[in-house]
């Protein structure tokens, strides 16, 4: 009831602008804008409290207590830190290209804020817009992000920057194509490019993707993560070797810009993995709420679940980053090339092969696997268990498969290589270098 | 300046300012003396092919503070302060070089009490710098979450030698002749708490990194160094023994306490800087048995000798070293009877260890360059001086 008395405005505000404009000109131009500012004032708050939570999260890992001065716990933080970024100078070194330094940054948050447009946030008003080719317009413009650095690294005209942005472009480019090939075994049990269609798919009464496609998830979800070159694939900015890498120039808004579009497209991706994987908005018995006749509260939990779900694929970014040392740059394209194209390929063909072996099945021997057609590969219970197991076996013959490809370069035997220390008690006062090395005894007498 | 000296350095002045060509495959790219990963004001000038380290060269100095000149100035306990600023990491070890020096000279009977509380003190220190190198070398590879909980221990030595000096970090550790205090209440307690609960600790960090496939593949294999070479080199420390040297001056040249301690050098095989790694921890391990036993045994009676009023040690030459945590600190000084010293020299085991860079670099990434300068454990204040 709360809900609804949340969502009286709603048909109060319809009301009001039925006065000043025509009914297709309300549902055509004014709700939307309305949807998109909303949107971004949601994701970009998110972003900023991405920043607040990451550095909470970091720090009880590591046994300190993070922001604690800017109001209650240190929630104001992100305020603070948007105030002070927006108040600094924003400098343009000297030798750099003018116009390119400029608008790099607005490419980058372009790219990642466009996205949410066709992300379904939830059922009927909480997606924007929903467009048949809506998995291919995520991958087409957040691939768009990958000129951002590249330009940021060349117009800065400083070698950090520019070894920054050849990385990027080299990992973004090579990552691209793993996390695209992953998506694919999801779109054949959908049968759409429609994110709203996949999350449909998946609602009900069948199952979510994750469960059919392990391999596939794990494949996109290393993809995303150095796709947003977040740690342990965070080269382009590694701060230790590069200082900032492509942004090592850029201060105050600028700087900040590229930062909202590293944690909007971490949350892209995310949503992405979410919608495509883990059932987007849906969630059992959240359904009974629209049955009851509560339009407006299913739709805002419907939102809630879908947060959660994405809140939980950023802590694992959270929790990877505070956790594992880096990758270094031919590592990491052994990983992309050797590792995850392959195993993508691997994945596609298999899962074409289990759901035609699905489909063959039908009706041998009076066997049901297939219940419908018409909204996805809807399977009977049969046909969900055979896939599952097909999953796995899938999941097994990836890593059987890569194992073989892999057996003889030297990263996979790594365990075996690391040898232990040898302790030597050498008696107190022999002046002479312990008798392991002769030739080294001989130098030190 | 050298004649041989100066062309070098010339090669080296083209080098930086010549103009990049597109069709030039190399890149020179100046890492340093403003970088995040080069422990200091270090400037490494890399000549890259791609990201391929092909030569290198380093350029030092920014923290030169002419030390040994002002030394020459000084009377001998006055010296002792400026020793604890040379590798301000390890300040305990430094101040003690300096007066173990002069107490030789002068032939002092220091006493056992103030050999063992040295022995304690300077092992407590080995184990501060070595998680300072574990928290740095770890951030360098991107272990962030290493450096807070390395951090973390060293603030209980920290403490310690806060409440026995008076300072954290540039403690003025001793005295010519023992120490200036006994050790304060609660110092036994303090330090067996330490003892007992840092074993735990270090196999805590152990389990982030020794078993971790991205840190196996980011040291196994990188800046092989192999050991006649180190001894060519003159490498010292942990450094050299990675590389399967048993080189230890605690050992072959015992001072303060430690010709009744009991403890074992470990020993690297490869050389390489997982080996570094490896060798630092069970140092750290080591060290804490010394502690162990020192702490165990520490006799009573009082810690400091009878000092003439002036010091004046006599005309000579005189060279002693002690085992640093990065390597053999030694200390040449020259004696014209006087109440200051003529010369005074100290053999730097971080600019040493330091001269191994290039070989140990070349031929790798630049990301490993870093890691490099990390297995090193270099402290600038002691390079410059």
């Amino acid at each position: 009831m709360i809900m609804l008395a949340l969502f009286a405005p709603v048909n109060f505000i319809n009301d009001l602008l039925s006065r000043f404009f025509a009914p297709e000109t309300i549902n055509n131009v004014v709700w939307p804008v309305i949807q998109i500012g909303v949107v971004v004032t949601v994701v970009a708050t998110w972003v900023a409290y991405g920043t607040y939570l990451e550095r909470k999260i970091s720090a009880f890992m590591q046994a300190r207590l993070g922001p604690m001065r800017v109001g209650p716990w240190g929630l104001l933080q992100p305020i603070a830190d948007g105030l002070k970024l927006l108040t600094k100078e924003d400098f343009i070194p000297e030798k750099a290209d003018r116009w390119i330094f400029f608008f790099a940054p607005y490419i980058a948050v372009v790219a990642a804020f466009v996205v949410f447009s066709v992300i379904p946030f939830g059922p009927d008003w909480a997606v924007i817009t929903d467009v048949n080719i809506g998995l291919l317009f995520v991958i087409a413009v957040s691939s768009v992000g990958v000129l951002a650095l590249i330009l940021a690294g060349w117009a800065s005209n400083s070698k950090y920057s520019l070894l920054g942005g050849l990385r990027s472009s080299a990992q973004m480019v090579s990552y691209e194509v793993g996390m695209g090939l992953a998506l694919i075994g999801g779109i054949m049990f959908a049968r759409t490019l429609s994110l709203s269609g996949i999350v449909a798919a998946q609602a009900f009464d069948s199952i979510w993707f994750i469960v059919y496609q392990p391999a596939g998830f794990l494949i996109f979800l290393v993809s995303g993560i150095a796709e947003n070159n977040r740690a342990p694939f965070d080269l382009p900015e590694a701060e230790s070797e590069l200082v900032a890498g492509f942004h090592t120039e850029y201060s105050g808004f600028r700087w900040s810009l590229f930062f909202m579009a590293e944690y909007a497209a971490m949350v892209v991706v995310s949503a992405v993995a979410t919608t495509v994987y883990l059932g987007g908005w849906y969630f059992p018995f959240v359904y009974k709420l629209e049955v009851s006749g509560w339009h407006n509260a299913y739709v805002i939990v419907s939102f809630l679940v879908f947060i959660i779900k994405l809140s939980l694929i950023l802590y694992l970014y959270f929790w990877l980053r505070w956790t594992l040392p880096r990758f270094r740059y031919d590592q990491l394209m052994d990983i992309g090339w050797k590792w995850l194209i392959p195993s993508a390929l691997i994945n596609i063909v298999f899962t074409a092969f289990s759901v035609f072996l699905v489909q063959a099945l039908d009706g041998w021997h009076g066997l049901r696997t297939i219940e419908s057609m018409t909204q996805g590969l809807n399977l009977t219970a049969t046909g969900k268990v055979i896939m599952i197991g097909l999953g796995l076996v899938g999941l097994l013959l990836t890593g059987g498969l890569l194992s073989l490809i892999n057996w003889r370069s030297r990263d996979f035997h790594l365990k075996s290589q690391r040898r232990n220390i040898r302790l030597v008690s050498v008696p107190s006062g022999t002046s002479a270098v312990a008798s392991t090395r002769p030739a080294a005894a001989a130098t030190e007498s | 300046m050298l004649p041989q000296l100066e062309s070098h350095m010339h090669q080296l002045e083209i080098a930086t300012t010549q103009e990049a060509l597109l069709d030039n495959p190399e890149m020179v790219l100046n890492m340093g003396p403003q970088h995040p990963s080069t422990h200091g004001v270090l400037r490494v000038i890399l000549k890259l092919d791609g990201e391929t380290v092909m030569d290198l060269d380093c350029d030092i100095g920014f923290l030169h503070r002419g030390m040994e000149k002002i030394a020459e100035n000084r009377q001998y306990p006055m010296i002792a302060p400026y020793w604890d600023r040379l590798d301000y990491i390890a300040a305990v070890s430094n101040g003690l070089v300096w007066v173990e020096t002069v107490e030789q000279v002068m032939g002092l009977d220091v006493p056992a009490r103030a050999h063992y509380l040295r022995t304690i003190l300077t092992e407590l220190n080995r184990i501060a710098s070595h998680l300072l190198w574990l928290a740095t070398h770890a951030l360098d590879i991107g272990a962030v979450t290493v450096l807070l909980w390395a951090l973390r221990e060293r603030e209980e030595i920290l403490k310690i030698f806060e409440r026995q000096f008076g300072a954290r970090l540039t403690c003025h550790a001793w005295r010519i002749g023992g120490l200036p205090n006994d050790a304060y209440e609660g110092f036994d307690s303090d330090v067996r708490r330490f003892v007992n609960n840092f074993p735990k600790r270090l196999d805590e960090y152990e389990t982030v990194l020794s078993e971790n496939r991205i840190w196996l593949s980011r040291t196994v294999g990188i800046g092989i160094i192999s050991a006649d070479e180190a001894v060519a080199i003159g490498l010292s420390g942990p450094s050299l023994r990675g590389s399967g040297v048993a080189w230890d001056i605690r050992k072959s040249r015992p001072y303060a306490a430690y010709a009744d301690m009991v403890f074992d050098i470990p020993l690297g095989e490869n050389g390489d800087t997982f080996d570094r790694y490896l060798v630092r921890l069970e140092e750290m391990r080591q060290s804490r048995r010394i502690i162990q036993q020192a702490i165990d045994k520490l006799p009573d009676g009082p810690v400091s000798a009878k000092l003439p009023k002036v010091i004046k040690p006599p005309a000579g030459d005189y060279y002693h070293s002690i085992e640093g945590p990065k390597g053999e600190i030694g200390c040449y000084l020259v004696s014209d009877g006087s109440a200051q010293p003529y010369r005074v020299r100290v053999r730097p085991p971080s600019l040493i260890n330091l001269q191994a860079l290039r070989q140990m670099c070349i031929g790798h990434l630049v990301a490993d360059v870093v890691a490099i300068i990390g297995t090193l454990d270099i402290v600038l204040g002691e390079i410059d001086r």
